[in-house]
């Protein structure tokens, strides 16, 4: 399958890389989060964020980096494109903020708003909305970044012979962890850009 | 062909597939009020497997002495007893295990009795039932909200097509608890009764246990016996409308009807096997779907209210009930089902019907805008 890497976006908790150039977050001094520090520093218009749990605010910022470098249409729905995401620890940030909720019954106040979150795939939910893309959307989970499970994952959806672009990552967010891989692959065309291969795959994690 | 060469389901009707299909035939169910079950402070109606029972079967097979939790346990007897009967060796390079869970071990987070901490994580889970079976292969895991034992199905598809393996052995599971009840409590999702889907009353949703197990090979058209079930063809869409709510049109579920249908005419199916949630919103959406797709007339039936809705296992093991059925000849009726009573009208069905044409639907929608469609062939 020839499929390129039109773009990219990398996150980890102290840096922000975008095709290759490293982002400046100007850290504010309140208790503002990383996530929502990258949010501001970006000039990004989109107050459902702030709704997001900390995995569904990863993967969005993923994706809104990876396609801010690009022309890309946010607004037509597009049947053609694809989201696929995997990552090591599901949605365990959330559901331990939920379990707080309900484990003790006399001081019991399950939220929908929380519970919402405690699926894995909401993030990829979350990514077709903003981009309106209607084409098949997957969540995988795996115990360690695997740039050959990734790069199968991946092209599973291209399988899908309606399937020209797929919007994916590694989105990862435990305990305070931050760990993105996001990428905006096309069915191959210019040949300029670099292959999506295992070995790429892995040159971007690392 | 993708084909099935054997299956199983372990739920609260029973611990095969067989045993699973003829109460549903007969209109049984094992859903009712659960009280004072998982700590929660307020009842729900569900269908729980036993799990004494489950553990007296379990304890016939497991080899070490290995603690293992109500979801692997159930999850790795299942698997076990679908091996049963065929000669495929689970523990060959050529086996890759697909598993399908929305929430796995979620309830240990309340509290581990006795278990590690990594428990939790669901690859831990999924690498402990591959192990029962020997196998090496790093098992695939899915988790895509209700449509995961669908994605399941199409990635063991996927898998087969592009000969990565001989086999694979696709799990769909997931078990109760307090996290998973309490939560669509909160949502107003439950309904107090047995649920009606389809039914102009329907008021909410059930939950229910579940583990099913379908073990997919790949061979040539003329090396299928009669009444081998072919997957044909499988695809998801997503609504890009809502994360929770269902799409007020349809259009995702259109979109992967569209891609599984596309050399299909309507009146090749002999039913579909629909979500039917029995909430308001989802059981409208699919009866506008259905009608976009010219699928209005044909046979409609949701297996939720013999189950519940099993979560991550709900595709897998309403794909087998399914399977069954057609090879039975069987359309099978919505169980509870009085009054039709949907958006658009469909033909949901009130009574079990005779069908003859070979080929069924099954689709699924759920959280995250997601939603899925499988086509299935009786040879």
């Amino acid at each position: 399958m020839n499929l390129e890497i039109t773009s990219y976006c990398r996150i980890t908790n102290d840096k922000v890389i975008v095709n290759g150039k490293e982002l400046q977050i100007p850290r504010s001094d309140s208790d503002s989060s990383w996530l929502t520090d990258i949010y501001h520093s970006q000039n990004i218009s989109y107050p459902k964020f702030f709704k997001m749990d900390n995995l569904a605010k990863s993967g969005f910022l993923g994706s809104e980096l990876t396609l801010q470098s690009i022309d890309f249409d946010k607004t037509t729905p597009k049947e053609d494109i694809a989201v696929v995401c995997c990552n090591r620890s599901s949605s365990l940030d959330d559901d331990s903020e939920y379990q707080k909720t309900i484990q003790d019954n006399n001081n019991y106040y399950p939220s929908p708003a929380v519970f919402v979150y405690t699926l894995a795939n909401i993030v990829t939910g979350e990514i077709s909305i903003r981009n309106k893309t209607m084409g098949e959307s997957a969540f995988y989970i795996m115990e360690q970044f695997d740039a050959q499970n990734f790069y199968n994952f991946v092209c599973g959806a291209f399988q899908d012979e309606t399937t020209n672009s797929c919007l994916c990552g590694w989105v990862e967010y435990y305990k305070n962890n931050c760990d993105v891989l996001f990428l905006f692959i096309n069915r191959q065309n210019k040949q300029t850009k670099e292959i999506f291969s295992i070995e790429n795959i892995h040159k971007l994690y690392k | 062909m993708i084909y099935q060469i054997s299956h199983n389901i372990i739920s609260s009707l029973g611990f095969s597939s067989e045993v699973n299909y003829r109460a549903v035939k007969q209109g049984l169910t094992n859903l009712k009020l659960q009280e004072n079950i998982f700590g929660l402070p307020t009842p729900f109606v569900g269908a729980i497997i036993d799990e004494e029972l489950l553990n007296e079967e379990f304890a016939l097979i497991n080899r070490n002495n290995f603690k293992y939790t109500k979801f692997e346990k159930a999850s790795i007897l299942s698997i076990y007893k679908a091996l049963e009967n065929t000669d495929i060796l689970a523990n060959s390079d050529d086996v890759q295990f697909v598993l399908s869970s929305t929430k796995g071990n979620v309830h240990l987070l309340d509290n581990l009795n006795g278990f590690d901490s990594d428990r939790i994580y669901l690859w831990k889970s999924a690498q402990l039932i591959a192990n029962f079976f020997e196998n090496k292969n790093t098992p695939i895991i899915i988790s895509n909200a209700c449509i995961s034992g669908a994605s399941a199905q199409i990635t063991a598809k996927r898998l087969l097509d592009n000969n990565q393996c001989k086999n694979v052995i696709v799990i769909g599971a997931d078990m109760l608890s307090k996290f998973i009840v309490s939560g669509f409590q909160s949502f107003k999702a439950l309904s107090p009764e047995l649920c009606k889907p389809y039914d102009k009353n329907r008021i909410g949703l059930n939950l229910g246990e579940a583990a099913a197990t379908i073990i997919y090979g790949k061979t040539k058209e003329s090396a299928l016996p009669q009444n081998t079930i072919v997957l044909q063809n499988g695809s998801m869409a997503n609504d890009a409308n809502h994360i929770s709510g269902p799409s007020r049109t349809g259009a995702g579920l259109f979109l992967a009807i569209n891609k599984v249908l596309h050399e299909t005419n309507p009146d090749e199916i002999a039913f579909i096997n629909a979500h039917g949630t029995a909430t308001a919103y989802n059981d409208d959406m699919e009866s506008l779907a259905f009608t976009s797709a010219n699928l209005q007339e044909r046979p409609i039936n949701s297996l939720k209210a013999y189950f519940g809705h099993t979560l991550g296992a709900a595709g897998v093991l309403e794909s087998i009930i399914s399977s069954l059925a057609i090879i039975d000849n069987t359309a099978l009726k919505v169980n509870n089902l009085t009054e039709r009573g949907t958006v658009a009208p469909i033909n949901s069905l009130l009574e079990n019907k005779t069908c003859t044409e070979n080929k069924f639907l099954k689709v699924l929608s759920g959280f995250g805008g997601s939603n899925a469609a499988l086509l299935f062939k009786k040879m």
